[in-house]
């Protein structure tokens, strides 16, 4: 197949006294680079396209001007999560009660169970999921939360300003979570 | 009569010319590969299941670094120029429009920025500037430049995006969403790298059955 001969010609004249030197074949087989060189260009053609940022779209409500238009989503189909700091999550359903009796705790792993049990629950028409964010969420919990939103199929949700009432509570409640663990 | 004696020729075929030519094809492609251009500010976009490719014409590039620090690219050239001459009109800046076409990025508040774009290139690195100031509610910077940037574009289509670290507060990233609602921008797109869909879940269930996800 692919080779190079380097042997130089083999039909050199025997000097007198000469020892027969054996002239073994120097033949090199290139087939091995020739499939390299193909590989790296298969390679380089399927990488100049692929890799190419994806977007994820989100949509912000109007800034209601009115506090009761927050409220008219019909409270047994809401879901409200809380992002905490380090990853936590929070939620309650339907109206945060006095005693934050209906105050849970979960994690990014937990919460998609929580998420998809109150979709079982709920008709479609009512499910709403309202997402809060404390300052000492990251970004990345923004997104994973939105992540969630599109991996669950959930249509209706919507990314709205925490109370300070929530904000204290969770940080309240990240703390317990600290101490407790 | 001797059996006519078929000549015996060699069955060893010279492959040295598929070799160049293998070659000549790599190098080809090495050449014309874009790469990325090393990026001024370094940032760890998250992961989502998205599938939607973000846009690469007109848009309007708003990154958050993982100090909370804004930085603002513009990608068309003739925007660029309306913008700089807007911002000399009405804040009296006395910005360098050429400098300002040139820049990468801005990161500097409105008083620094003339002094912003007199740094040479290399040293416009996003971890010794101070970003577009964006905290305080009452002077959030961006909120001007979204507005002379929306105006500049004369109501056609502009791709808002959102490129943020992993690490960011939401503090910024509020500030950011604040001043896209004080400009009546309600939808923008977030950069992220793609991921596949967890096997099991509701979404998988749905590309199985080959409806098309809703975007």
């Amino acid at each position: 197949m692919a080779e190079m001969d380097t042997s130089g010609g083999g039909g050199h004249k025997k000097g007198p006294g000469v020892k027969k030197s054996k002239k073994l074949s120097t033949r090199v087989d290139l087939t091995p680079m020739v499939d390299l060189g193909f590989l790296l260009i298969t390679f380089f053609i399927f990488t100049t396209t692929m890799s190419q940022p994806t977007a994820l779209k989100l949509m912000l409500p109007k800034d209601a001007d009115k506090p009761e238009e927050q409220n008219k989503a019909k409270e047994s189909g809401v879901i409200t999560l809380l992002l905490g700091k380090d990853n936590t999550v929070f939620y309650y359903e339907g109206q945060l009660d006095n005693t934050a009796s209906n105050f849970k705790s979960s994690n990014f792993s937990g919460i998609r169970e929580v998420l998809l049990d109150k979709k079982s629950r709920t008709p479609e028409k009512d499910l709403v999921v309202v997402l809060k964010a404390s300052s000492e969420s990251t970004y990345k919990n923004v997104v994973d939360i939105l992540d969630e939103m599109t991996i669950n199929v959930l249509k209706r949700y919507a990314l709205v300003d925490i109370s300070k009432q929530e904000e204290e509570l969770v940080r309240i409640s990240v703390a317990n979570n600290a101490a407790g663990n | 009569m001797g059996r006519a004696k078929l000549p015996r020729k060699s069955t060893n075929i010279d492959m040295t010319a598929m070799c160049d030519v293998a070659f000549l094809l790599l190098s080809f492609f090495i050449l014309t590969t874009k790469f990325k251009p090393a990026e001024a500010i370094a940032v760890t976009t998250p992961n989502s299941v998205a599938a939607k490719v973000a846009p690469d014409k007109d848009i309007v590039l708003i990154t958050i670094d993982k100090d909370g620090k804004v930085f603002l690219t513009l990608d068309n050239e003739q925007i660029k120029e309306v913008v700089a001459n807007a911002l000399n009109t009405t804040m009296n800046l006395g910005v360098d429009v050429k400098a300002f076409k040139k820049a990468g990025f801005y990161g500097a508040p409105f008083s620094s920025l003339a002094s912003f774009l007199q740094i040479p290139e290399e040293k416009r690195r996003g971890d010794l500037l101070p970003g577009i100031p964006v905290k305080d509610s009452t002077d959030n910077q961006l909120n001007t430049w979204i507005r002379v940037i929306k105006d500049a574009y004369l109501g056609k289509k502009m791709n808002l995006l959102l490129k943020g670290d992993n690490a960011s507060k939401f503090p910024a990233f509020k500030a950011v969403i604040d001043a896209f609602k004080k400009n009546d921008e309600q939808k923008f797109q977030m950069i992220t790298n793609p991921e596949s869909v967890p096997t099991g879940s509701e979404l998988w269930k749905l590309t199985m059955s080959g409806e098309k996800r809703e975007e």
